[in-house]
């Protein structure tokens, strides 16, 4: 109805729909009093970087599984009643199964579209999970966490594990065998908690294990309780994210007191829904043509059944490793036991989720950095916390490649002990390592000035007399912002020898680059020579912090920026 | 279109007419139109497919064409034909120290309704609310019936003195019917809880086993087959080595010796249930099991 004037129609037809638009807009403002809010909103400006879209396709997954966990809820059948099977499904003819898992056999071969729904649910479960991780690896390693928006981050963890959670409920709802086997761990593991553990899994499961009421409370904790909490979560997310503002990476004119980027109308809503459609297209391919869940193929659960190589989905995985990994150790105290299952499925999670919700005020204060920051950093410009966020992810993954240990030993043709005790070694050391090298990785990289930037070529021209001489290329048009800047050796870019003397003039004044002696003098391998240089003390960091690491390790170009006190800087700026 | 030489600025602030992204409007507008007419037209394949009794491949594959057809159109659209930008706006400052001050001299307004004697007033509210919240836990007991503390010490007690063992078809097991390396999951007669009563009936040798003769007799060994970590079925017998595996997270138990636990995470053995051979040459449990089993639990004291 609206948004015309930029579709080349002619400038007539133009002025006639805006009109037509225009007199909607007021239409509705009388009414409902809109112009306010709904101009603050349509103008609300979101910075551009793909990065961004992360947590945009977290949102848009959630949206299908609502759509399609409707469609699926029409259909399944949420009791644990024992029926024998005589479906259209030939091979289980015969079988005796509860009606969860009937229906879900019904669901998937008698309704239909109910396959390519069920396994769209599924997928964008994944999807969903995925992307929340990957928005909170993007939060932490480029610092959109800090003060004013620690609040958003807790939120946002909680919303990773009320997700993981209703992942895992929705798994158990079919009742297949692997899933039931997934149920049963999970049974055990919070039953070992101390003191309450044994009521909490009566309170859920109604019983001993399976339980009497088990399908019944998942199906309401799984499609009202959960998604109810997330649903409110996410509005309160979003709305502090509109009330802050979005963060954005300096550059282009963005400052701590700016956005820069494109207002919600038109330019991003039609971006973003259109964005929103793609998620849905790419779920809906894979729902198509990647098979997901074939719980025809597992059975139905029985508890005295077994299963092999049982792998959870992998949001679930990481827990199942660290079950894997663990010793058989069991505390003993007079008259009780902390079982073993305690220590790497409750206690471990709790543990490192405690650490990442705590992870803002942490950091705040080791850094002693308490002023509040709208520009991002570059993960290299933090090395301690980018080497931090690596070891955790490296942790993560061995303990989610340790779920999968029996599979890896039949891979290998390895002992599964010798396999476990690989892992369990590299469970600590592979952090450690990954971290430090992280840490060196990126302070290497932040003594570079405009590292990762591309070089302008040189034309080497070949003259009549055979002489050589090298020619800077045009800059691609499109390549500014990628660019080096083309500037000379410096003073303050040699090599430090020996001396105080030799020493750069590093309060000099700043150097400016004048484009026609680049190549020249000496083109290429400044970063390289520079890097020495680096190794003097630099401009006094703003921050006060008790871990130097944790510190802004940006040193921009004299001639660049502000001196050591970049854009991005840990104090001084934006407050 | 895009040639204004003084842009006019809206109420906003924003100019009016803005540069678009591409230089060749009219290529962009086809692309989009094949777009989204190529939406419409897997629309109607998904429908008619639909009607003919549906196929989950070609229904993802044409839902993928609709919806894909729609998200490009639309996200086209937004980069190249709609005002490019980059647009720039101030941040709102989040407060202001006058606004927070008012903001907290509102918030003690309230102050004089608690202030002296009234205070009791406040305290009495809380105690009131918090009571209120103690006696409103109360239902969630209702969520089970049974105390787990009594229960679970009674986990596998379908097992008596003389239970006979029978397959899950309830067919009783004769000492004849498993041969040297052979499995077989056991009930009691009649079991209740077979999710706790599952046992495995292993034949490890042709003789009784040395480490504990008088309950394996013919070289039968009964265990729980439940796993003392975490509750998973241990069935995978490997009959050359006398070890059993628990498919879940790998713990091994040493069949020959009481299945004592050889790697993985489990903490304790599996429970032994000690058998005899009846008159008749089938096979029965001496006794029920002397421990609860499974995994462990905060009540649970001590070792077995």
């Amino acid at each position: 109805m609206t948004d015309v004037a930029n579709d080349g129609m002619r400038a007539k037809t133009a002025a006639v729909a805006k009109k037509g638009a225009a007199s909607q807009a007021r239409h509705l403002d009388e009414r409902l009093g809109l112009a306010g809010g709904v101009r603050w909103l349509l103008n609300y400006i979101f910075p551009d970087h793909w990065s961004f879209m992360l947590g945009e396709i977290a949102l848009y997954s959630f949206i299908i599984l609502i759509i399609t966990g409707v469609y699926l809820s029409l259909f399944f059948v949420d009791s644990g009643k024992e029926i024998i099977y005589h479906g259209s499904y030939l091979p289980l003819r015969g079988v005796k199964m509860t009606e969860a898992y009937q229906s879900t056999i019904d669901i998937s071969f008698n309704v239909r579209a109910g396959l390519v729904m069920r396994q769209m649910h599924h997928w964008a479960a994944i999807i969903f999970i995925g992307a929340i991780g990957i928005h909170m690896c993007r939060v932490f390693f480029t610092g959109a966490f800090r003060r004013p928006r620690e609040i958003n981050w807790t939120i946002g963890l909680t919303l990773m594990l009320l997700a993981v959670a209703n992942g895992f409920f929705g798994y158990s709802l079919p009742d297949d065998l692997l899933s039931g086997t997934g149920l049963r761990i999970a049974y055990s593991v919070f039953e070992s908690i101390p003191i309450i553990g044994t009521w909490i899994v009566y309170w859920l499961f109604g019983g001993a294990f399976p339980g009497d009421n088990l399908f019944e409370r998942m199906l309401v904790i799984h499609m009202f309780v959960l998604p109810l909490l997330i649903l409110g979560l996410l509005t309160a997310h979003l709305v502090i994210i509109m009330r802050q503002h979005h963060t954005q990476f300096p550059g282009k004119g963005a400052t701590e007191t700016n956005v820069v980027g494109t207002p919600m109308w038109p330019g991003y809503a039609a971006k973003s829904g259109g964005y929103f459609f793609m998620t849905f297209a790419v779920t809906a391919a894979l729902a198509g043509v990647a098979q997901i869940n074939p719980i025809w193929l597992y059975g139905p659960y029985d508890p005295y059944k077994v299963t092999t190589f049982a792998q959870p989905d992998w949001y679930i995985g990481w827990l199942e490793g660290s079950l894997r990994l663990m010793p058989n150790w069991e505390t003993h105290l007079p008259g009780h036991m902390i079982p073993n299952a305690f220590f790497p499925g409750i206690l471990l999670p709790g543990l490192i989720f405690n650490v990442l919700y705590a992870y803002p005020f942490i950091e705040s204060y080791l850094t002693g950095d308490k002023t509040p920051h709208n520009l991002l950093d570059r993960p290299r410009d933090r090395p301690a916390r980018a080497g931090f966020g690596a070891g955790m992810l490296t942790f993560f993954f061995i303990l989610l490649i340790a779920g999968s240990d029996d599979l890896i030993s039949v891979f290998l043709d390895t002992p599964l002990q010798l396999v476990v005790w690989v892992l369990r070694v590299l469970l600590f050391v592979a952090p450690v390592i990954v971290g430090l090298v992280t840490y060196e990785m990126c302070r290497e990289l932040s003594k570079v000035p405009d590292g990762g930037k591309r070089k302008r070529a040189n034309i080497i021209v070949r003259t009549a007399d055979g002489a050589y001489h090298s020619v800077p290329s045009e800059p691609h048009p499109a390549d500014e912002h990628h660019e080096l800047l083309p500037a000379p050796v410096g003073e303050a870019d040699l090599p430090v020898l020996v001396g105080a003397a030799m020493t750069p003039g590093r309060g000099g004044p700043p150097l400016t680059a004048p484009s026609g002696t680049v190549g020249s003098t000496a083109p290429s391998g400044i970063p390289g020579v520079s890097t020495v240089t680096r190794d003097t003390p630099p401009a006094p960091r703003p921050q006060r912090g008790l871990l130097p690491g944790f510190g802004l390790r940006r040193n921009r170009r004299p001639g660049n920026g502000s001196g050591g006190n970049g854009a991005g800087g840990g104090g001084g700026t934006g407050s | 279109m895009t040639e204004h030489a003084t842009p006019v600025a809206d109420t906003d602030g924003f100019p009016e007419h803005m540069e678009i992204a591409t230089a060749n409007p009219g290529r962009a507008i086809t692309v989009i139109a094949v777009s989204f007419l190529l939406s419409i037209a897997a629309t109607f394949v998904l429908g008619w497919i639909y009607t003919q009794g549906g196929n989950p491949a070609i229904e993802g594959m044409m839902l993928a064409v609709v919806f894909g057809g729609i998200g490009f159109g639309m996200a086209a659209w937004g980069k190249w034909l709609m005002p490019k930008g980059p647009f720039v706006e101030e941040r709102e400052v989040l407060t202001t120290e006058e606004n927070q001050e008012k903001f907290a001299k509102t918030f003690t307004r309230g102050q004089v309704a608690i202030e002296g004697r009234r205070s009791v007033l406040l305290k009495l509210l809380l105690a009131a609310m918090g009571t209120m919240t103690a006696i409103l836990l109360f239902p969630i007991r209702s969520l089970t019936g049974k105390n787990p503390d009594k229960v679970l010490y009674q986990y596998g007690s379908g097992w008596k003195a003389g239970s006979q063992l029978v397959t899950d078809e309830g067919k009783p097991v004769h000492s004849d019917d498993l041969e040297v390396g052979g499995v077989l999951t056991v009930f009691p007669p009649d079991s209740g809880d077979m999710a706790m009563d599952q046992t495995l009936l292993i034949r490890a040798a042709a003789a009784p086993l040395p480490f504990n003769p008088s309950a394996t007799p013919g070289g039968y060994v009964a265990y729980s087959k439940v796993c003392t970590h975490a509750g998973c079925p241990v069935g995978q017998y490997q009959a050359q080595f006398g070890k059993l595996l628990c498919p879940c997270h790998g713990s091994t138990f040493d069949v020959l010796h009481g299945a004592d636990v050889v790697f993985g995470p489990a903490p304790r053995p599996l429970a032994l249930l000690p058998l005899m051979v009846d008159d008749n040459g089938y096979l029965r449990a001496q006794r029920g099991y002397d421990e609860p089993l499974g995994p462990g639990f905060w009540s649970r004291g001590g070792v077995r």
